[in-house]
């Protein structure tokens, strides 16, 4: 009985997973404490929300990238549809569900699903081939939606729902809303997203990642990224398999997109647009490949970063940069990796000792 | 050997990539329980005959019967499925990961909960892991590599990784084990205790072994039939001491 429960807890994937919700949920205590007593500046308390989606669709892709070993350049396509889905969800029940939680809710759960079955209908031509052609496909798919949602009209008043494209055909009666409106995107949406929801998100989020990587699923995941042929003749059906790590990667971002909307009152199509696809990307990159805590590490700081350094105007995107490449060059320095390996060996010894003394 | 059942029956089995034939007209069985051999100079096509056993090759010509079932429609994942496990001369293993989740990936058929189960930690996520666990655990006790666990597989020494791409196979519940080379790099001493192991494998887990190999201590020591394949084409067959004396087989390996 001893035995089983320390393969469990002993697992070194369990180490990463208390780091991760620790962070989350110190990070949460501290931030609301610091609002709560008015030291947070404004700036900053407008972007808790952001930063929250952000680490969400990190995380999404994070499973994609390292653990599935696919490169997806559409995680913005995938929050669009999230993020535009919510809205016309939410623009649609307002009359219905007025309380906000609720609302919040159903706008997110619509969202993840649109967006997961946007990401299934990718996955199956593109799953059954080897190759970059994921990279090319999403990629392509984060533009198309960009340019859809650009050319889409959605309004409905008492009669229903009315729908136009290119140019605005609907005649709504009095009473009636538009919910989206070409290049102008959603606007008058009601902010019902906040901060607490937000980290409630990126809970779940961690939760589902973690718990599917230390599955049967994970497993097969990353028997596929490692050896296609092998893994295949274990008995695991590869095309499948990466489809369930891409469709959830794509439901979280929509989940992501979808609070990201909803924080807002008016959003632009143009707002997921390659450029964050790529940003979502460096953030998993910088954070490290299948390190989900530095995932959420990296994401906070490249958030805040930008903002941090606009004292600085037309400087700060090229400081920006030279920050981004000195964290790469320095957490690559040998030294340093030395460093960190030495202490975690030392944590590793204390940790096996407890472990002989328990036994 | 007569009133032994077949579990693996080749007939006339063929493939040609392009013009060139690489196998071909290859017949032979595999019985119950047996440890049969496959042998032959480099470039014979071995590791083809493997490689259609598996399905990684569809066959040109001929018929491949495994248990009483007719291979042709089937695809790599059924073939694991109807019990044919197999191991690699270069071997492949799932190098990051661990030992141990290594050998739980071989269970991956055997473990019926969900995604959403597992996402869940529903009852049936736990009892189904632990379970598997357990009986990983105990196959890398049989394989000798219980200690190295929580190691990265890719981290293993040589001889352990051939070990560990055995018990790999063998978590996926085999009726028939097909090991490409496995005494490939060892030396005399492992090979030695490899062919206890094999023996052991083969009566523990009531399984037939069909086994490439160049080593011919290993494979006259262990085999109890072995089939010679040259330049694609079946040249002898029989127990290792027809084998030994079959002049054609002399002048294949050693030349005129």
């Amino acid at each position: 009985m001893k035995n089983k429960k320390q393969l469990f807890i002993f697992d070194p994937a369990y180490r990463g997973r208390t780091a991760s919700f620790t962070l989350v949920i110190a990070a949460y205590v501290i931030l609301q404490a610091l609002r709560s007593s008015g030291n947070l500046s404004s700036l900053f308390a407008s972007l808790l929300v952001p930063v929250t989606c952000y680490i969400v669709a990190a995380i999404g892709l994070n499973l994609n990238v390292s653990v599935s070993g696919e490169l997806n350049l559409g995680q913005a396509g995938f929050m669009s549809v999230g993020a535009f889905t919510a809205v016309c969800v939410s623009g649609r029940l307002v009359a219905a569900v007025s309380a906000g939680i609720p609302r919040l809710i159903i706008s997110i759960l619509c969202g993840a699903v649109i967006a997961a079955l946007f990401g299934f209908a990718i996955g199956v031509p593109v799953l059954k081939l080897q190759g970059d052609y994921l990279a090319i496909v999403t990629l392509a798919f984060g533009q198309i939606i960009k340019s859809l949602i650009t050319n889409m009209y959605l309004g409905f008043d008492e009669n229903g729902f009315q729908f136009s494209f290119v140019e605005n055909k609907c005649s709504l009666a009095p009473g009636g809303k538009m919910l989206l409106n070409g290049p102008m995107g959603a606007t008058g949406t009601q902010r019902i997203a906040n901060f607490t929801a937000g980290t409630v998100l990126i809970i779940i989020a961690l939760i589902i990642v973690y718990n599917l990587i230390y599955s049967k699923s994970g497993r097969a995941i990353m028997a596929c990224r490692d050896n296609r042929i092998a893994a295949e003749l274990t008995g695991i059906h590869i095309a499948n398999t990466k489809m369930l790590s891409f469709v959830v990667s794509a439901g979280l971002a929509g989940a992501a997109g979808a609070l990201y909307g909803l924080n807002y009152s008016t959003l632009v199509p143009n707002k997921f647009d390659f450029n964050t696809s790529i940003l979502i990307l460096v953030y998993v990159v910088l954070g490290g490949l299948g390190n989900m805590t530095g995932t959420i590490i990296s994401t906070i700081v490249l958030v805040l970063l930008p903002e941090l350094l606009r004292s600085l105007q037309d400087y700060r995107m090229l400081i920006y940069a030279i920050v981004l490449i000195l964290i790469m060059l320095i957490t690559n320095n040998e030294k340093v990796k030395t460093m960190t390996k030495s202490l975690r060996s030392r944590f590793a010894a204390g940790r096996g000792a407890d472990k002989k003394e328990a036994a | 050997m007569a009133d032994r059942k077949v579990i693996l029956d080749i007939q006339g089995l063929g493939i040609d990539f392009g013009g060139l034939t690489a196998v071909n007209d290859l017949n032979m069985q595999v019985y119950e329980g047996e440890i049969a051999g496959l042998i032959g100079p480099n470039g014979a096509g071995k590791t083809t005959v493997f490689n259609m056993l598996t399905k990684v090759y569809q066959p040109t010509r001929g018929k491949i019967f495994f248990d009483g079932m007719d291979l042709e429609k089937k695809n790599v994942v059924d073939t694991t499925k109807a019990g044919i496990a197999r191991t690699f001369q270069n071997i492949r293993l799932f190098s990051g990961l661990s030992v141990l989740d290594n050998v739980l990936t071989g269970y991956h058929n055997a473990i019926t909960y969900s995604p959403v189960e597992a996402v869940l930690r529903l009852h049936s996520y736990r009892r189904q892991e632990r379970e598997a666990r357990e009986k990983a655990l105990e196959l890398l006790d049989i394989m000798e590599l219980k200690d190295d666990a929580e190691v990265i597989a890719g981290n293993l020494p040589y001889g352990a990784q051939r070990r560990l791409e055995i018990a790999r196979a063998l978590a996926t519940g085999p009726k028939l084990l097909l090991l490409d080379e496995p005494a490939a790099g060892m030396n005399p001493q492992e090979t030695e205790e490899l062919m206890k192991m094999i023996r052991f494998i083969r009566d523990h887990f009531e399984i037939s072994v069909l086994l490439i190999e160049h080593d011919m201590k290993l494979v006259m020591g262990i085999c109890e039939r072995i089939t010679v394949l040259n330049y694609g084409m079946m040249l002898s067959q029989g127990t290792p001491e027809q084998i030994q004396a079959d002049p054609a087989v002399i002048k294949a390996y050693l030349g005129d």
